[in-house]
């Protein structure tokens, strides 16, 4: 079932949209779901099929085309790391590497205590601070240096090895 | 109308029309994969590709509208270049397995690939492989590799089926088709992806690696099983029919076929078929010749005619009989001396025989549905029952009809629903005659009174237009048929509308042609089990499923002295039969369907029939000689059929006007126990669909489970899934109950013509329930 929260979060978006295309509001419901959950599971699509009034298939087909829906828990924080051309060029790999080693896990990936997860993301649109990585898709960190990361990571809990 | 210009052929097209529509109009063949007449656009896959006259690059034609003094090329050097481009790409992913894929030889892509493919590939690297899905027992979807993502099954599980299930998942490169947590796809026109699909990925199930398209040999025939009367093409090789694939008729099954239809014919060779003769002695099945069997059934007729009386004799059919066999069935019993003939096996009310006018029909084309401006559709399990006849109505909706429903149950007909009524069967007369009221209150202008659902149907139903009301099997089935009748024949007298009836089965009109049912003398079903006779002819019929009241039809069986089974399997009959006689199927025997719309359909058989099984026809016409009646001397089906309607003018025979009185009495509802509600479900309709392995193993026909309203269960003290039991007369079985709170109040819904409910009576009328 989706929450009280997340049904009055949805109604609130419905508002935009004619009541017969109530399935505009699909992404943001799926957005709604990640918020709170960290990730959305298939029953999670079937509620907000059944919410919206749509196929569940339909549903699914939107979370699986976009890369900022998570289809599997991904860690309390996730860091989305940009990898094309520009952090390339500003030394991402550099960068991916210090987090592999730093939290022990590779892209696609948690911690053990579920506290941080890593994933490979695309363009973030802000090439003047590469190499960057987000925090959730909600925060954009960007000039990242060993040191900075480090500093990140103690603010979000424990950057240490599990 | 617009002017353009193909190929430098000028033609005059509708505006609005698309560049490939009016090439097809044209002749002229503009290569597509994605594109369907019968779906929406995609131009996904660009294959259709066009030059057109000022325009900078490529058009896909089936995207591009047309516009006055336009002038296309489809096969210029730009048009090709443009679509051997996107062939390359195409096949880049594409595995390069047609030797053993089972679409080889009849693959849009295979086909298109020697037109505008390379001989060789300039693609060196790994191609993209995409994993197999199980997506139930009718649609293999084992190698989506070959996927072309043309997303034509897609479209039409959305717009034909009304149910997404297959849907485009992720993007790009890892696109791929499939279901919603690997579920299966349970729409009951899946089998329409199998032939939509323009190359190899979703193929027919059972019909895998059993035969190569070329090798087959095509028999047209036609559907022996809903009352649309589809055309078929019935695919044989070896004597044996391996598939079934639709014959397209726009006015009747379009382009569709329901699964019942197409997956059938898997029950034509089950290992229960009958192949020999056989008869019952000293408690004993023997394999007999069939001079023996026939002899030993004519002397047995003979008889109890001459001892008991013809009047001890009762002859029942099944409806997906052919008109042959229906007209010498009747023919050897009134030859005997008998009356008691009738093939409305699953019909209660029989009160309005004799006050028909003709034989009950659709009222109207099938075609004209898709012109519907508002339909009433009064007890019938839409989807269910008639796959196609609801996705017309579906059609329908789509562009602007409202479709309202009179029914005891509420399943999802898959499309807008304008109005419903759900009530009890008791009180299905009374929901009816409160939207005559209300009819009648809205044209005089007299205060309404009637329930706001009926106020709301009727205002719908005199908006003007073209209107109609159907009664489906449950409204035919209903012990008050008559009066449901008479009713749907006053709103439909009070709106200029039609009125119809959604026939049960193939030759549910055919069988009133061939005047199989009872005289004024005679004996209807109903009768013919409710007061035993001392014997029985049966053709096509298991007493205990395919009858209103399976507890009784087989009691009257066992009290019977005599049995003649004459079936294509051996079933149940053995129990109470004296003698078994194997006949044809409708793939194995030449006859005549007529349609819920009057339409007469001939076939020839498409193969020999099994073993010594012969047709119906030919065995009744010896059972006929036997017993020296005269006229049974026919050399042909042909000559059955001419005899029995050459000549006539159906559509003067077809009515659905009685003169049953105008104004019928209204039962007051009486409301003692539970009642039952109950459908025959999709897969149990029939003998042949019984014995279909794949249709078996679908969701439709799963254990029917008893069905009640939350309340009920709460009441009855189960949830969801726990054990009852459901009693009616002396028979009681144990089933799962499950909660449906869309039914209303008061009814159990357990389906009948199932072997799991067979010991239950009667189709409607009180039934309990107890915790098992």
């Amino acid at each position: 079932m989706l929450s009280d929260q997340i049904q009055a979060k949805i109604d609130r978006e419905l508002r935009k949209y004619p009541a017969d295309q109530k399935q505009s509001a699909v992404m943001a419901a799926l957005r709604f779901v990640q918020d709170e959950k960290g990730w959305i599971a298939p029953e999670d699509m079937a509620d907000i099929a059944a919410y919206l009034g749509m196929a569940q298939m339909a549903v699914y087909e939107v979370a699986t085309f976009y890369h900022m829906y998570k289809l599997k828990p991904m860690g309390e924080y996730t860091l989305t790391v940009c990898t094309n051309l520009s952090c390339q060029l500003g030394g991402v790999n550099e960068t991916l590497l210090h987090l592999k080693n730093k939290l022990g896990i590779g892209l696609g990936e948690i911690t053990t205590d579920g506290k941080f997860g890593l994933r490979e993301g695309e363009c973030m649109g802000a090439c003047v601070d590469a190499p960057m990585f987000t925090i959730n898709n909600k925060k954009l960190c960007g000039r990242l240096t060993g040191e900075k990361i480090d500093q990140i990571l103690a603010e979000l809990g424990s950057g240490d090895k599990k | 109308m617009i002017n353009i210009e193909i190929d430098g052929k000028r033609i005059e097209t509708e505006n609005g029309s698309t560049v490939i529509e009016a090439a097809h109009q044209a002749g002229i063949s503009i290569p597509h994969f994605c594109y369907h007449k019968k779906l929406s656009i995609a131009a996904s896959c660009r294959m259709c590709l066009v030059q057109v006259e000022k325009a900078p690059k490529p058009l896909p034609a089936c995207a591009t509208p047309v516009t006055e003094g336009m002038k296309v090329f489809t096969h210029s050097e730009q048009a090709v270049k443009a679509q051997k481009g996107v062939m390359e790409f195409l096949l880049v992913n594409h595995p390069l397995d047609c030797p053993i894929c089972d679409q080889g030889g009849e693959c849009m892509l295979q086909d298109m690939s020697v037109g505008y493919g390379g001989g060789a590939s300039r693609y060196h690297e790994e191609k993209r492989t995409v994993l197999a899905k199980d997506i139930g027992p009718l649609v293999s979807a084992e190698e989506m590799s070959r996927c072309i993502n043309c997303t034509r099954c897609v479209r039409f599980g959305q717009e034909v089926a009304g149910q997404m299930e297959l849907g485009q998942a992720f993007r790009g490169e890892h696109a791929e088709i499939m279901s919603f947590v690997s579920g299966t796809v349970d729409s009951e026109l899946s089998g329409n992806m199998i032939d939509l699909c323009p190359v190899g990925a979703l193929t027919s199930k059972p019909f895998r690696y059993k035969a190569r398209s070329w090798e087959l040999s095509r028999r047209r025939s036609v559907s022996a099983h809903d009352s649309l009367g589809s055309g078929l093409a019935v695919h044989t090789k070896n004597n044996h029919v391996l598939r079934v694939t639709p014959i397209e008729n726009e006015e009747i099954n379009e382009c569709w076929l329901s699964d019942k239809d197409r997956f059938a014919c898997e029950g034509l060779n089950s290992p229960e078929r009958l192949t020999k003769p056989m008869i019952k002695q000293d408690g004993k099945w023997q394999e007999v010749e069939w001079q023996t069997a026939l002899e030993y059934a004519a002397n047995g007729l003979r008889h109890i005619a001459s001892g008991a009386g013809a009047e001890q004799i009762g002859a029942l059919a099944t409806a997906n009989s052919t008109l042959e066999e229906l007209y010498l069935l009747q023919k050897l019993m009134r030859g005997l001396g008998s009356d008691n003939v009738d093939f409305r096996l699953r019909q209660a009310d029989f009160s309005a025989d004799g006050k028909q006018q003709g034989a009950p029909w659709l009222g109207m084309p099938i075609a004209d549905i898709s012109r519907l401006d508002s339909v009433l559709i009064v007890g019938s399990f839409l989807r269910k029952d008639h796959p196609l006849f609801a996705s017309r109505i579906r059609q329908a909706v789509k562009k602007g009809a409202q479709a309202n429903i009179i029914h005891s149950v509420d399943d999802d007909l898959l499309m807008k629903v304008a109005n419903k009524a759900i009530v009890a069967p008791d009180a299905l007369v009374t929901a009816l005659s409160q939207v005559a009221q209300a009819l009648d209150a809205e044209k005089n202008g007299k205060a309404q009174t009637a329930s706001a659902e009926a106020v709301a149907i009727a205002k719908s139903l005199s908006g003007g237009g073209c209107v109609a009301v159907l009664l489906g099997n449950f409204a035919q089935q209903h012990p008050q048929a008559a009066q449901l009748q008479a009713l749907a024949q006053q709103i439909a007298a009070a709106t200029n509308g039609k009125f119809g009836f959604l026939g049960e089965a193939a030759n549910s009109v055919g069988g009133y042609l061939a005047q199989a049912t009872p005289g004024s003398k005679g004996m209807n079903a109903a009768a013919m089990l409710a007061a035993p006779r001392k014997a029985y002819v049966l053709l096509n019929v298991e007493a205990e499923l395919d009858t209103a009241n399976p507890q009784q039809a087989l009691a009257a069986m066992q009290a019977a002295d005599m049995v003649i089974a004459m079936s294509a399997y051996r079933h149940h009959a053995t129990n109470y039969a004296d003698v078994l006689l194997p006949i044809a199927p409708y793939t194995e025997t030449s006859g005549t369907f007529v349609s819920a719309e009057g339409r007469v359909q001939s076939f020839k058989g498409a193969v020999k029939p099994l073993g010594e099984a012969r047709p119906a026809w030919k065995v009744l016409r010896v059972l006929g000689n036997l017993l020296k009646l005269s006229g049974f001397d026919q050399d042909t089906s042909e000559a059955v059929r001419d005899e029995a309607i050459g000549g006539m003018d159906i559509a003067a025979q077809l009515s659905n006007a009685s003169q049953a009185t105008d104004q019928p009495a209204i039962p007051t509802p009486q409301s003692s126990g539970m009642q039952r509600v109950s459908d025959v479900p999709i897969y149990a309709t029939d003998a042949v669909v019984r014995r279909s392995a794949p249709l078996q193993a679908t969701a439709d026909a799963a254990v029917p489970r008893v069905w009640m309203h939350g309340s009920e269960l709460q009441k009855l003290g189960v949830k969801d899934g726990d054990m009852v039991r459901v009693v009616q007369g002396l028979g009681g079985v144990t089933l799962a109950v499950a909660a449906d709170d869309k039914l209303p109040q008061g009814v159990v819904r357990v389906a009948n013509g199932h072997a799991a409910t067979a010991v239950l009576g009667a189709m409607f009328g009180t039934i309990s329930v107890e915790r098992a």
